[in-house]
């Protein structure tokens, strides 16, 4: 136990009440510790908004899902009108419910580009690992929370997304029928889906994302936050042991933030107020159509931001599959010439190539989209052991990565715009490409992150004053 | 950069080309949202809803008394728009149960409420399914070969036959015939236009001018507080647009500070 302080006697009646706290709960030294005294280095740019923004977006979520929640009817037979009556007869609800649709949409918009800006300047490498580790797992869980969310207005999108979706676990062999009856509660999507799927929504997810955003945080701070220039600041220090490129995060970064957060509200607003469908793209016109367990829709689409994953669910056909397998025995030749393995190991790779085709071929390419699908999520784990580059910042690696960059970012983009179109076969081989470059940046980036010609990274970071 | 814009919006282009191809015969009129701002266009709208729809056609997430919103009192409400027992603050509710509806026309009559936003067309913008209604109401001809003797333009095989043809009169549709592009050795119909083989009460102006009104009317209803929202919308624009100016200042004032 810390020892015990006495405020001196003549003191204010705040500064002895906050004593009397702090021998009680590390009030001051919280506040010293993640805020007035957290060094942050000087020279974040406007990548290093979206960190704060997603956090505001996480509260502006939980507030106006709780005021929803006091007007919505998680039945199947109520859920739509619920709905509508927010939007007609709840005052104010119509600006709660676009509030929350819209912060669904801001939420992975920020989410993105928070985890680019992470890419971009190597902010999962060592130490930051962890760090990286609980953000995708935030992400991880967000998409799991968006899923149920949509399920809620009970329109026809909500529906059949969430039938088409909840089917794919059906694909997993042997116990796939069992665990999509588990999921649902039912054999289709109904009122028990819609029950378990508003409880996930409402508590035990924001529950878990709210720990993981904790844990996110008390990560960051234990060893610092990266910056532009990948340079770690606490290796240079003046003779009090501050950070000589650090300032503190109060008040130099939150009334940086609070500018971040006014932009940011300015268009989050200009959605909300003018238009809150966004064109189609936050609030489908089909749920607008009350769900119809009988009247499958002509086109399903999940909404935007699940789109890149699902295009890579689709691009998953046959000949693709036959195509893995090509170049599974391929990577199991080149192991048995040049991995320089001895003995009866020498055979080694093109056993297990072997054994992995058989395995492919073994089960429906329907299953493996699904397989591919989470993967593509999954393989944002091991990026940090993935990634071999002896510098953190793009800014010091080889020129020619931010092309690499630049076009890992269009791929996204094309494979997120083919997710929404109806499957054509030019979209089809444009989104198998798209799968095979996305899965390449990744499983290849042991290998390629090491080629090039590195410039030499600075002692100290780079700073112009504003 | 610039070539790439010029890539994704010709991709863009061409996506929307893609999902117009599965609408009817006519592409869709533009409706001029101008009119929701109109409370007497609102108002004769109300009416030919009340009178032509609201018999089939429920509008189950819309109460009569939020037609204050449009300038009508409860009283206008109840004595001019309100044909069954129900009460003022009540939802427009029919009295026609879903399954009749199925056995006397093959389908359930869609509720109306939000028709408007749930007709929109993917690509086309939210304001999209005013022009669809816009367009379905003016685009019904006679059609001998189907059940109801009616069929639609905007949406080709459509259930209901025509409510409004004592207003617009009974239109026929022209069709041309003409080679088949895919193969020569065939021939292929192609919608050509109208003419109006029995007129109705109203002439062709004054029936646009009614099918505009009733369209502004399913546009309006499917978000009523859509004008209040927009409204709004500037202010809070004119409060932020001010507030980043401030918190742009109160920045610099902070960071000068920082070498």
């Amino acid at each position: 136990m810390a020892e015990f302080k006495e405020a001196p006697a003549g003191a204010p009646v705040g500064e002895k009440l906050l004593t009397w706290v702090d021998n009680r709960f590390p009030a001051s030294k919280l506040y010293k510790e993640h805020l007035s005294e957290y060094y942050a280095p000087k020279n974040f740019n406007w990548m290093y908004f979206f960190g704060s923004l997603a956090m505001l977006v996480l509260v502006i979520q939980i507030v106006t899902g709780i005021f929803l929640t006091m007007h919505y009817k998680p039945d199947a037979n109520l859920a739509f009108a619920s709905v509508e009556y927010i939007m007609r007869d709840v005052p104010w609800g119509w600006l709660v419910r676009y509030m929350h649709s819209t912060g669904a949409s801001a939420f992975f918009i920020v989410v993105y580009l928070h985890m680019f800006r992470g890419m971009l300047y190597g902010s999962y490498q060592k130490p930051r690992e962890l760090i990286w580790i609980f953000g995708v797992a935030i992400f991880l869980c967000l998409m799991a929370e968006a899923f149920m969310g949509y399920l809620l207005p009970w329109g026809q999108m909500s529906y059949w997304g969430a039938q088409v979706i909840i089917n794919l676990f059906a694909a997993i062999p042997f116990v796939g029928n069992d665990l999509s009856i588990l999921i649902r509660g039912d054999y289709v999507v109904g009122d028990a889906t819609l029950n378990r799927f508003f409880a996930l929504h409402v508590i035990a997810l924001p529950l878990v994302i709210v720990g993981l955003v904790v844990a996110h945080i008390i990560a960051l701070h234990e060893v610092g936050s990266n910056n532009p220039d990948g340079v770690e600041i606490k290796a240079k220090k003046d003779a009090s042991g501050k950070p000589l490129d650090g300032i503190p995060f109060h008040p130099y970064y939150t009334v940086h933030d609070i500018l971040g957060v006014s932009v940011f509200l300015l268009l989050f607003s200009a959605v909300v107020f003018f238009a809150p469908t966004m064109g189609g793209f936050f609030l489908e016109f089909n749920n607008f159509i009350p769900a119809d367990p009988l009247k499958t829709p002509a086109h399903i689409a999940p909404v935007w931001y699940f789109t890149p994953f699902y295009s890579m669910l689709r691009a998953v056909t046959t000949p693709f599959v036959n195509v893995l397998v090509g170049l599974l025995l391929v990577a199991g030749v080149m192991g048995f010439l040049f991995a320089g393995l001895k003995g009866i190991w020498r055979f080694a790779p093109m056993g297990a190539a072997v054994v992995g085709a058989g395995v492919l071929l073994a089960f429906d390419p329907k299953f493996w989209g699904v397989v591919v699908m989470g993967l593509g999520v999954m393989i944002l784990f091991p990026l940090p052991w993935l990634d071999r580059s002896p510098v953190k910042s793009i800014r010091y690696r080889p020129s020619w990565n931010k092309w690499l960059y630049g076009a890992f970012v269009v791929n996204f983009l094309v494979l997120g715009y083919l997710g929404i179109l109806p499957p054509t076969t030019l979209g089809t081989i444009v989104s198998q490409a798209g799968t095979l470059f996305y899965f390449g940046f990744f499983l290849l980036m042991p290998w390629w992150s090491r080629l090039g010609e590195f410039k030499p990274v600075p002692d100290r970071v780079v700073f112009q004053p504003h | 950069m610039k070539r790439l814009l010029l890539v994704l919006l010709a991709a863009l282009t061409w996506h929307g080309a893609a999902l117009a191809a599965s609408a009817g015969l006519v592409p869709w009129d533009r409706f001029d949202t101008k009119r929701v701002t109109d409370m007497a266009a609102l108002q004769r709208g109300a009416k030919l809803f009340a009178n032509y729809c609201l018999n089939c056609h429920s509008a189950g997430f819309m109460r009569y008394n939020r037609l204050r919103d449009i300038g009508l009192t409860d009283e206008q409400i109840k004595s001019n728009l309100i044909f069954t027992g129900a009460k003022v603050g009540d939802l427009m509710h029919i009295a026609m149960t879903p399954a009749d509806a199925k056995e006397w026309f093959g389908a359930a009559p869609p509720d109306l409420t939000l028709i408007a936003r749930s007709r929109a067309g993917f690509g086309k913008g939210a304001d999209s399914g005013a022009d669809y209604i816009y367009t379905f109401l003016r685009t019904y001809y006679r059609d001998e070969t189907k059940a109801t003797g009616w069929n639609n333009a905007a949406f080709p095989n459509v259930g209901m036959p025509f409510p409004l043809w004592e207003l617009q009169g009974q239109q026929r549709a022209v069709f041309e015939t003409r080679p088949d592009p895919h193969d020569a050795s065939k021939t292929t119909q192609v919608f050509k236009g109208f003419e109006m083989a029995q007129p109705g009460s109203m002439t062709e102006a004054q029936y646009n001018e009614a099918a505009a009104d009733l369209t502004a009317f399913l546009y309006w209803m499917a978000e009523p507080a859509a004008s209040n929202r927009v409204r709004l919308g500037v202010f809070v624009m004119l409060f932020l647009a001010v507030f980043i100016v401030i918190a742009w200042r109160l920045n610099a004032v902070y960071w000068k500070d920082i070498k």
